[in-house]
């Protein structure tokens, strides 16, 4: 009994610490408040927001409220975290792998890009990016098409919009591609374990991914047309395209910016981890008969990948905190829009603060969830 | 002889406790902000990150500018020395939070006076020292000459936390206009995107507008619009709370206005203590107590005149001179067509 005590109360004693250190603050807070007569409440997040914003995923304007402003801020987040994570991991890989490559202008190449890219502050980079990009690019009535249908200009990237004709039966006709192919995958592993015999899956599965949804096309009535971007002009030298679908010149800066950073971290982990699998692992592969190419996809890449994803996840992370650095370059994130306009126009700092605050810290929490139960499924199974 | 020692200490004691007493008056011990701002020695004053003509600093560090020529005032009202001035620049988004938590103590960047500011978030305007309204700048070349030329799918750069923000939505929105807002945090950014060829119009406060068109690569390539879309009274703003504090500010600011009114410059203020009109003898403080109320000498007003100079003065030397607004326009004194008026010093 006495020795359960005395581990108890160490921690009794931080904990009321802890709480006691938190409700100062919070009275001091709420003193000081009241005194200057600030109220508080979330309230406002009711209110209409009357602040239009740049680039929204959702319907928005200045006559929805404050949380929708909120919702448009954070899928904003969400899109150039995303985006910026599956460029920065394909980049990575390539570059990772490149390292290793005995080739020695690749070697080098990617040796360069590395220790370029990782030793600049990232808020230069995003002025880089975009202040250059912006001097750079043409403007709109000066702009070549690419492929006679992207436009890339000053004031945005501007990309035919998909005009579908009854698109649920293609998306229909996707997901019953998926189903055959995860059916296929089960088979052929019994297949394999019955009689040893190897079925061709990824073949079949491409085929399979590709001819449905075009069967879709003849047989289920699907069509599908483009609508090309058009000039219009709006001044004597002011022009912009409409039709089509606009990518701000700030979502790429940013996205470009963060990818090409966060890619050398990713690098360096995949080129430790490809390293940190034994040699000795590659050339029993070989010596029992495996080609190159199952050597590195049964042998390698599953022992490489425990020791890529968890350092990777980090990066993940930095990435999408990093994504704030937006409000520099007006790109309407999370802080640029609910930390920085609504802040203003409400005043409720505390508030948005915290909601803010909040909010990364779930989408942190989500991102390394999803990563440790897929490092989980990847690990070593003990048994 | 030491027998009596101990009573005369404690005589001289109260005494002393007497003299403090007197000399601390019920002004100073009411506002907590003038008392600390007498024993640091400076007022902490908020500025914009850089506005030519209102509050911008040179590269020896110099603060100049008619919102900064407020907190001087003050300085010298309170301190002595219109140097005795801590600049915080601060960015649009900021500089309310800096206010009412307490990092600084008058709170001068051409801000904007509005109901829900004064009445919502723990701020008090004190007056108004600019009266401006929001612009648009076009470039010469696009053939743009009025905001009726506008079409839908205009992109228009400004500041985010301020209100502009929302004055371009209202604008656009009554002309039934669909336009692309792209909103940075700090003034240059803006002026960088805008200069590049990012944004069709820069919409601000016309004071604004003329002051960063000076920091453009070539600034007779561009124009200001000549509607103006808002209101904006731009003026100081102190903490709510201190009503004491809030006098002095509004009576600094006031005291530049009036001395204008009456003539005095900072050249002629001295001389001015043998006026005959009662109202100058006052400003001046060869006259009355007004200084009294606020916990100051009688020479506080004198002080900001001699050392800052009267408002005409300020503008001349920092929006005139400077090239950005010569024409005063609506900042002229009531006297001659603008609208300039304070309330009398007595």
């Amino acid at each position: 009994m006495n020795f359960k005590l005395k581990d108890i109360i160490p921690q009794l004693i931080t904990v009321l610490a802890v709480i006691f250190i938190f409700g100062f603050f919070t009275y001091n807070a709420q003193i000081n408040m009241e005194n200057r007569g600030i109220d508080f409440g979330y309230g406002f997040l009711s209110q209409e927001s009357s602040f239009d914003v740049q680039f929204s995923l959702i319907e928005y304007d200045g006559s929805h409220s404050y949380f929708r402003a909120y919702l448009v801020g954070l899928l904003n987040t969400i899109l150039v975290s995303i985006i910026g994570i599956i460029i920065a991991t394909i980049l990575g890989v390539i570059v990772g792998v490149a390292r290793l490559s005995p080739n020695y202008l690749i070697n080098k190449f990617a040796a360069f890009y590395v220790e370029f890219f990782r030793n600049i502050p990232l808020l230069l980079q995003i002025f880089f990016w975009y202040f250059a990009a912006l001097r750079a690019l043409p403007l709109p009535q000066d702009a070549e098409a690419i492929f006679g249908v992207f436009f890339l200009t000053i004031k945005g990237l501007y990309v035919p919009a998909f005009i579908w004709q009854n698109l649920s039966i293609f998306l229909y006709s996707l997901i019953a591609a998926v189903l055959a192919i995860i059916v296929i995958k089960v088979q052929a592993k019994k297949v394999q374990e019955k009689q040893g015999k190897q079925i061709p899956v990824f073949y079949i599965s491409l085929g399979l991914l590709f001819i449905l949804p075009l069967l879709s096309f003849f047989i289920g009535g699907v069509s599908l047309s483009f609508e090309v971007p058009a000039l219009k002009q709006l001044a004597t030298t002011s022009f912009i395209y409409e039709g089509g679908v606009s990518l701000p010149p700030e979502l790429i800066a940013l996205t470009l910016s963060l990818s090409l950073y966060t890619a050398t971290f990713i690098a360096e982990c995949v080129r430790a981890g490809i390293q940190g699998v034994g040699k000795g692992q590659k050339e029993a592969a070989a010596s029992i008969g495996l080609t190159p190419n199952q050597v590195l996809k049964l042998v390698i890449m599953p022992q490489a990948l425990r020791i890529i994803i968890p350092p990777t996840t980090n990066q993940y992370l930095n990435l999408t905190k990093n994504s704030s650095l937006a409000a520099a370059i007006a790109y309407p994130d999370l802080v640029l829009v609910f930390a920085g306009t609504a802040l203003m126009q409400t005043g409720k700092a505390i508030e948005i603060v915290s909601i803010t605050m909040f909010t990364y810290l779930t989408l942190s929490i989500s991102i390394s969830i999803l990563m440790n139960w897929y490092n989980k499924r990847i690990a070593i199974q003990e048994k | 002889m030491f027998k009596y020692l101990k009573q005369l200490t404690s005589l001289v004691a109260m005494v002393a406790v007497l003299f403090t007493f007197t000399t601390e008056s019920m002004a100073a011990k009411k506002s907590k902000t003038l008392k600390n701002t007498q024993k640091k020695g400076f007022v902490r004053c908020g500025v914009s990150q850089g506005l030519p003509g209102f509050s911008n600093a040179d590269a020896a560090g110099n603060w100049t500018g008619i919102d900064v020529d407020v907190c001087r005032a003050v300085a010298a009202a309170v301190l002595g020395d219109a140097n005795k001035v801590k600049f915080t620049p601060l960015s649009a988004k900021e500089r309310f939070t800096a206010l009412t938590s307490g990092e600084i103590d008058i709170l001068s960047r051409n801000t904007t006076w509005t109901l829900s500011r004064d009445a919502d978030i723990g701020l008090t305007f004190v007056g108004v020292n600019f009266y401006d309204g929001q612009g648009f700048m076009v470039r010469k070349s696009s053939g743009i000459t009025s905001t009726s030329q506008f079409k839908d799918g205009i992109s228009a750069c400004t500041n985010i936390g301020t209100t502009t923000e929302l004055n371009m939505r209202d604008f656009f929105n009554s002309k039934g206009i669909k336009y692309e807002p792209v909103a940075f945090e700090k003034a240059d950014e803006v002026v960088a995107a805008y200069d590049a060829g990012r944004c069709d119009t820069y919409t601000t406060d016309k004071s604004g507008l003329a002051a960063q068109r000076t920091k453009m690569s070539n600034p007779d390539e561009h124009i200001v619009l000549p509607e103006t879309v808002s209101k904006e009274p731009l003026g100081p703003v102190v903490r709510q709370g201190d009503s004491v504090w809030e006098d002095i500010v509004r009576w600094s600011l006031n005291t530049m206005i009036e001395a204008e009114e009456y003539g005095i410059t900072s050249a002629n203020a001295d001389m001015m203590k043998t006026s005959d009109n009662p109202a100058i003898k006052r400003l001046v403080g060869a006259e009355g107590e007004l200084g009294a109320a606020f916990g100051l000498d009688n020479d506080w007003s004198l002080r900001i005149i001699k050392q800052v100079g009267n408002y005409g003065e300020s503008y001349k030397r920092n929006i005139a001179d400077t090239g950005i607004l010569p024409d005063r326009g609506p900042n002229e004194l009531w006297t001659k067509g603008g609208i300039l008026y304070v309330p009398p010093a007595r």
